[in-house]
């Protein structure tokens, strides 16, 4: 029988290695695996590459794992925020390896990872500052059919923390809303996906014609308790 | 002659009024998220977010937040009916495939050809960061930036050259700001539209750059 279903989130994370690239779904207040996220300080693991849209806000989530000083380098879009300064002392003073990625160029260069492409050339950053490479020289570049295009590889992570909102024991999952954002492409790119889910529910149950992650691409599903807001919302 | 400069809320009133019926429609962070209020309701406008919704509507009222329902600014927002949600990489599959009619952005500098700076201004320990603004700016069928045309320093954001990082190279059709419609093309500047009482030559002035009628 395949049961991807895990009692803890402890258990779901034991054993993440020294090293290891993470990616972690989430933009803003929707689909942060925060749960994950604490798993993972808690687990210990050091010397990590983190692959997320932000850099974390004020000392929780990913933030708090940054002041942990466990994280070497990271690979996000949009680092700056009103209350990112953890990321922004780290990065100041050198601590924190930092890749700045366009959000279009991370999203796509998961999804190439998870579709087994070797590279692709895209538009966006063509001859700006994000077409360099670390070591300041140009990626390679081509131009098709008259635009102007740069190569960019895939980021294959170690691991994918995400958040959704209903799982099966085979793994498919379901999101809610703009929670869904980045989990469906991290799922897909990583050796390894944990997801969190809100409600486990028998084969069959989750609509075929309605499944976002097909269960080859998750390994691990932990049922954790909702969070919500007075609203009826669902709280960051 | 005295010139009165547009208003914020006139500013984002402009850009709506060219923003036609059926478009599929990308409003940026800040100020261009605000052109959203000033679209007629008997317009049908569809509204892109770029963490996976189409068919965005308003923000919601007081108390009716649903944190797994924001725009790209992290603002709770509503979806209309006939909405959807989707990935990342469908969302920008939607900007880079040319799916957007338009977009509208905010801007440090322009160039009169079109070149675009918005996402860093590489002064020393400034973190940068790019969003999806790269992926937009190249990717809509039209890309238009809305801002005031002089920095508080009184220079213009309109220049020959951009001096700050570019985020992407003859992508901006138009430029909209408090004192008049500019169009960008591969010769230059060419004027839409002016606030009352300015002349083009006075624009051209403030500017420094040549402006065709």
């Amino acid at each position: 029988m395949i049961n991807k279903i895990v009692p803890s989130i402890e258990q779901a994370l034991a054993g993440t290695p020294d090293g290891a690239v993470v990616a972690i779904g989430g933009f803003g207040t929707a689909g942060i695996p925060a749960e994950l996220i604490d798993g993972l300080i808690a687990q210990g693991a050091r010397d990590l590459t983190l692959v997320n849209n932000n850099a974390g806000n004020a000392e929780h989530g990913i933030a708090a794992l940054l002041k942990t000083g466990r994280v070497r380098k990271i690979i996000c879009s949009f680092p700056r925020q009103a209350d990112s300064y953890v990321f922004d002392e780290l990065y100041r003073s050198g601590k924190l390896e930092l890749e700045l990625v366009p959000q279009g160029n991370l999203a796509e260069r998961l999804r190439a990872a998870g579709a087994g492409i070797g590279a692709f050339f895209t538009p966006t950053g063509y001859g700006t500052e994000l077409a360099l490479k670390a070591d300041g020289t140009p990626k390679e570049t081509r131009e098709i059919d008259g635009r102007h295009y740069v190569l960019e590889y895939p980021i294959r992570p170690d691991l994918s923390l995400i958040r959704a909102e209903r799982g099966d024991r085979w793994g498919n999952l379901t999101y809610r809303k703009a929670a869904r954002n980045f989990g469906p492409v991290m799922a897909m790119a990583a050796k390894r996906t944990v997801a969190t889910v809100h409600e486990v529910v028998e084969l069959g149950q989750l609509d075929p014609e309605t499944i976002v992650t097909p269960g080859i691409f998750v390994h691990q599903v932990v049922l954790i308790e909702r969070v919500v807001t007075q609203a009826g919302g669902i709280k960051a | 002659m005295s010139y009165t400069r547009r208003t914020k809320d006139q500013l984002a009133a402009r850009v709506a009024q060219d923003i036609p019926e059926g478009a599929t429609v990308n409003l940026g962070i800040g100020m261009p998220t605000t052109v959203g209020n000033h679209i007629p309701a008997s317009r049908e406008v569809l509204l892109h977010s770029e963490n996976g919704i189409l068919g965005m509507g308003p923000a919601p009222a007081a108390g009716q937040e649903d944190y797994d329902l924001i725009n790209a600014g992290k603002q709770p927002v509503t979806l209309l009916a006939g909405g959807a949600y989707f990935h990342h990489a469908d969302s920008f599959a939607m900007m880079r495939g040319g799916h957007l009619d338009i977009c509208v952005l905010g801007a440090f500098q322009v160039s009169a050809t079109g070149d675009l700076a918005n996402w860093h201004t590489g002064e020393p320990g400034a973190v940068p960061a790019v969003g999806g603004a790269m992926d937009l700016a190249i990717g809509a069928k039209q890309t238009w930036v809305m801002m005031d045309l002089l920095t508080k320093q009184g220079q213009s954001k309109v220049v020959s050259a951009c001096t700050y990082p570019i985020t992407g190279l003859a992508c901006v059709k138009r430029i909209y700001s408090d004192l008049g419609t500019l169009a960008c093309t591969p010769q230059g500047l060419k004027i839409i539209d002016l606030v009352p009482g300015l002349s083009l030559e006075e624009l051209s002035r403030i500017i420094g750059l040549p402006i065709a009628a």
